[in-house]
This record gives C-alpha cells, sequence and structure tokens, in this order.
C-alpha cells in the first residue's frame, strides 16, 4: 500500500527532500552531458559551471572519429543482435520445463540453478580461455555470444515466476486440442510471456552492452573491440581531452537509456518478480 | 502391494510410460541449461579446481605441487593479504550501506503522493550505466583539480580530497560509485512497500504506535525477505568486482584499491601464473559460498515471511 499522507507541510518537506536527492543522483549525467557540451577552457577552470558558455555539439562527431568507434559499435551490436534471441528463447524454454513438467530430479536442478549465481568470474574465466583457445574462439565475438546463450539463472527464475503466474486451463484445454508440450510451449505460454521476454532483453542488451571483462579477457584483435574496450583504449590515449570523453560516454549510455525509457513499466514491473522469497 | 492381474500391469506400464515420457519432456526443455552448465561452468570449474594443485604457464606441461599453491597464498604473498583486506572491507561498507540506502530511498518514494513512477525512473537510471561508462563519469565527478565534487567542497569551506589519488581514501571513493547503482535493489524495496496490507498499519495506530515504531515493527520486519535478497546478491557481487578499480585507480594508489579479482586477473592474465590464479579463485569461490550459506542459515532468525505472523 501506499503509506498515508501527514499533514500537508509534511508532505512539502518530503516531496522537496525527494526532489532534492532525485537531483543529486542525476547530477553526474547531467555533468557528463554539459562537459561533452562545452570548450577545453571552459572545463579547466577553478569555478566551473553547469551550463557551457559555448555550446560545442562538434565534441560528439570529433569523439566518435578519434577512434574506430563506428566499427566498435558494430562489433557491440553483432553480440546483441545474435545473443538476445536465444537469451530470450532459452530462458523462457528452461523455465517452462521448470514451471510446468514434474520430472525427475526438478527441484534438485532448480537450485543448481539459483546456486550457480555464486560462483565468481575468477573461478570460470582461466579454463574457459583454454577451452576457447582450443576450439580456435579467441579473438572472435563468441566468447561474448555463448555465456547468454543457453538461459541465465537470474532470466530462468523470472521467466519461471511469470509462466508460475499463467492459469493452467489453458494448457489443459490445449493438450486435450492434441496439442504436444512443445506447442503448448511455443503457440500458448511464449505468446503470453512477452513482458518477461521484453524484461529478459533489456536485461540482456544492458549486459551486454556494458560487458567489459569477458572482451577484456577473449578479445586481442582491435579490429573485434566491443564498445566498452574501445572506450577504455580512447580513455588512455585522450586522458585529460574531458569534453571528447565525456562526448563518448554520452553515446554509450544513450543507447540503454532510451531502451528503458521505452519499457520502464514492464521493466521495473518485471523485477518486483523477483523481490519474492528466493 | 496385493497381486496383480493383467489389466492392471497393464495399467502400470503405461503410468510408468506416462512417467517416463514426462521425464523426458523435462529434460527436454531444461537442456540448453544443461548445456550451457556442462560445458561453460562444471567443466571449466573441475578443470580450475586440478589446475590449482599444479604450476602452469599455459604453455608448457603443468606440474605438479600439492597444495603449495594453497599454502603460499595464506603465507608469502603479501598482495594476497592487501587484496583479501581491501575486498572484505569493500564489501562490508557496500552491501550494508546499499540496504539502508535502498531502503531510505524507497520509504521515501512511497510517501510521496505525485511522480513515483517518474522518481522511481529516475532512480534507477544509474545502474543502467555500468563498467568503462561508469568509471570514467565518475573519475572525472572526483578529479582533483577540476571535477565539480572538489568544487562542491571549496564552495562550502571544506577542504579538497584526494579522492582517487589519497591512498586513505580511494576505496571509499569506489564505494560512493557503488552506491549509484543503489536504484536497482530500490525498486524492489519500493514494490514490497506497496504489497503492505493497510490492516497491518491500522493495527499498529491502535495500539499506539509513532511513526518511528511502526517503520520499526511494521514496515521492516515485512522488507526481510527483500533484503535477504539484496544482501545476497550484493555479497556476491561486489566480491568479485574489478571493473572500477581496474578502470579508475588500477589498484593504486599504494594498492589501497587492490580487489581479489584484480590480483586473479594480474596473476593470470599478466604473469600467466594459471594454477596459482586458479587456487585464489577457488578460494574466493568457497568464502562467498560460505558466507553465502551462513547468511541463509542465519536468515531464520531475522527473515520474517508473511505467512507465518509477519509484523509480529
Amino acid at each position: 500500500m501506499q503509506a498515508q499522507a501527514g499533514k500537508p507541510w509534511e508532505r512539502i518537506a518530503m516531496t522537496v527532500l525527494i526532489v532534492l536527492v532525485a537531483a543529486a543522483f542525476l547530477f553526474p549525467i547531467a555533468w557528463m552531458l554539459s562537459t561533452a557540451l562545452k570548450a577545453p577552457e571552459d572545463i579547466f577552470t577553478p569555478t566551473p559551471s553547469l551550463l557551457p558558455e559555448t555550446w560545442h555539439w562538434h565534441n560528439f562527431a570529433d569523439a566518435w572519429k578519434a577512434q574506430p568507434f563506428a566499427k566498435y559499435f558494430a562489433n557491440t551490436l553483432i553480440v546483441v543482435l545474435v545473443s538476445t534471441p536465444f537469451a530470450m528463447l532459452s530462458s523462457t524454454m528452461v523455465a517452462f520445463g521448470f514451471a510446468r513438467i514434474s520430472f525427475w530430479g526438478r527441484n534438485a536442478l532448480f537450485l543448481l540453478v539459483i546456486g550457480t549465481m555464486v560462483i565468481p568470474w575468477d573461478v570460470t574465466a582461466i579454463p574457459l580461455y583454454i577451452e576457447y583457445n582450443k576450439l580456435g574462439l579467441i579473438n572472435t565475438l563468441w566468447p561474448m555470444i555463448l555465456p547468454g546463450m543457453f538461459g541465465a539463472p537470474f532470466f530462468i527464475f523470472l521467466a519461471r515466476q511469470f509462466i508460475m503466474g499463467i492459469p493452467h486451463d489453458l494448457d489443459e484445454a490445449a493438450k486435450i486440442d492434441g496439442c504436444s508440450r512443445w506447442q503448448i510451449y511455443w503457440k500458448i505460454v511464449l505468446p503470453l510471456c512477452r513482458p518477461v521476454v521484453v524484461v529478459i532483453g533489456v536485461f540482456h542488451f544492458v549486459w551486454v552492452w556494458n560487458e567489459f571483462l569477458t572482451p577484456l579477457i577473449f578479445i586481442n584483435d582491435q579490429d573485434l573491440y566491443t564498445l566498452p574496450l574501445g572506450i577504455n583504449l580512447f580513455k588512455n590515449a585522450y586522458n585529460i581531452e574531458y569534453e571528447k570523453l565525456m562526448a563518448i560516454s554520452c553515446l554509450s549510455v544513450l543507447f540503454p537509456v532510451t531502451l528503458f525509457y521505452f519499457t520502464q513499466n514492464l521493466v521495473l514491473g518485471g523485477l518486483s518478480l523477483s523481490g519474492v522469497k528466493k | 502391494m496385493s497381486r496383480t492381474n493383467a489389466g492392471e500391469a497393464a495399467l502400470l506400464r503405461s503410468a510408468r510410460r506416462k512417467r517416463w515420457k514426462e521425464n523426458l519432456a523435462g529434460w527436454f526443455f531444461v537442456s540448453p541449461w544443461m548445456f550451457g552448465f556442462v560445458f561453460l561452468m562444471l567443466g571449466p570449474m573441475l578443470f580450475s579446481l586440478v589446475i590449482s594443485f599444479t604450476e602452469w604457464n599455459m604453455v608448457g606441461a603443468p606440474k605438479f605441487l600439492g597444495f603449495d599453491n594453497y599454502i603460499r597464498m595464506f603465507t608469502s604473498d603479501p598482495f594476497y593479504y592487501r587484496a583479501l583486506t581491501v575486498t572484505f572491507k569493500y564489501v562490508f561498507l557496500t552491501v550494508p550501506l546499499q540496504v539502508v540506502l535502498a531502503i531510505l530511498i524507497a520509504v521515501l518514494l512511497n510517501r510521496a503522493i505525485v511522480g513515483i513512477r517518474f522518481f522511481r525512473a529516475v532512480f534507477y537510471m544509474p545502474s543502467l550505466i555500468q563498467g568503462v561508462t561508469l568509471a570514467l563519469i565518475w573519475g572525472w565527478m572526483f578529479n582533483d583539480d577540476f571535477g565539480p565534487i572538489n568544487f562542491f567542497l571549496e564552495q562550502a569551506g571544506l577542504p579538497r580530497v584526494h579522492w582517487l589519488t589519497d591512498p586513505d581514501v580511494a576505496l571509499y571513493a569506489l564505494v560512493i560509485v557503488a552506491l549509484w547503482g543503489v536504484g536497482s535493489p530500490m525498486v524492489l524495496y519500493l514494490s514490497a512497500l506497496r504489497t503492505i496490507s493497510s490492516e497491518y498499519y491500522e493495527a499498529a495506530d491502535i495500539d499506539g504506535a509513532g511513526r518511528i515504531r511502526k517503520f520499526f515493527s511494521v514496515t521492516l520486519p515485512l522488507l526481510t525477505p527483500t533484503v535477504l535478497f539484496n544482501i545476497i546478491t550484493s555479497l556476491i557481487a561486489s566480491f568479485q568486482t574489478i571493473v572500477l578499480a581496474f578502470v579508475m585507480t588500477g589498484g593504486g594508489p599504494a594498492e589501497s584499491t587492490y580487489f581479489y579479482s584484480l590480483h586473479v586477473y594480474r596473476s593470470a592474465f599478466t604473469h600467466f601464473k594459471m594454477g596459482y590464479a586458479s587456487a585464489m579463485a577457488w578460494v574466493m569461490f568457497v568464502m562467498i559460498v560460505l558466507l553465502t550459506g551462513l547468511i541463509l542459515k542465519s536468515s531464520k532468525y531475522w527473515v520474517h515471511y508473511e505467512a507465518d505472523g509477519g509484523g509480529r
């Protein structure tokens, strides 16, 4: 429930407080944007201001051209476009198995799925490097694509919660009509899963978009760099040109934030599914 | 069981066949995850366990060492101790602070009358910014001479702080950056708050409970399942943190942000001590499992599920 409101002055005080805290949270983003539009002399001053003196829109183009960002961007996009459909499909498929079929070992297996969340990357990174190396996948985009393809525990958990909320009557009716398990999943459950599929897609996108460690370890070839690796390279080369660094940061933030803007109700609503007991 | 005639036997067979089909279908649907688990997790983990008992630079043949790697990290690697203290300090600062801050903001937002949706999105947005971009933005915020934080401090008549260059401060700076992502647990608390039935508060009103009393005896107990979820996920994530330190400080100044994962990464991919790095990784894994287990065990003393009496 929403807590009942107190006296009017209290409501005003609360609202002012929230606005202040929210402003503080947004400040780093505003500062990034403002720096990206400034001239260097407006940046390196002891009395900086939030609004640029003159608006230097060309900082964005300059930053974009300073490195082969188009290439890094394309690489990131390939990873996203190939892996996201698999992530959506595999997570809902596995979740359907857990939510709708009572098979031998189901509960133990589900605990195992959740349990794998405690495995740190440190344990698997070295052997994966050797495995990928043997398979000839080092310096390809595959090490970025593969991990998400088979269903991540968090997504499986979310989708399972969602599917358990879908009435069984639909399955039963379909079964009577002679639908196979696969048809029930494909034709009935999956279409109803659209909200949770969107949530999985957005989270997967944000993860791939920001992932730094995986490409750092498995990709050395600059032609295959994803955006975060490219930005890190750029940072090391243009250490003090903050207007350019912030311009490229803006561009990198733009995509996840836009995606979130259009899906926020689904995403934030979907997240609340995970708030229940583990 | 009594004697089975032919009809019962047939029935039993068909029931068994049905069970068998059910099992097969179940395992078919979970097979994608099983495949990923075996080839990207279980296999690699076993391999890593084996090489943790060897010395191996990835080129020659591994040399069996027994427990030497495990003994070495606790007896003759000063960097290991450094990394361990830095990581524990970071985890024990970040996790509780995140829980408290997330609950505080959620409670505030829940009391606001207008624009909950808007503010919810505002607080959530920073958690979409991660990794290198996050490091870049905050590196600039914390800049010694031209960063806005020091500018504000100076305006307020306070001394400038060398956020990322003072060994006594740098770790706290990284904690602040981590707390900027508080929006993602906050959203969970907010939706938990909105499911609390108003009856609890009315009952508390009748008992004459004040606002603070109500928070501690009604609201907080009903949030504990979310707190448990938050603590565990945040603990696991903070333990293996590396990117912020890698990009912002490189583990410095004076190894004050030299995280456990940074030590593992450097040992493996800079110095090619694959055996030693694997041993350290396994010790970290065991520590995470033990801590998570401890928290789950303790949860029966402090987590209230609404079914068993909730608000006490």
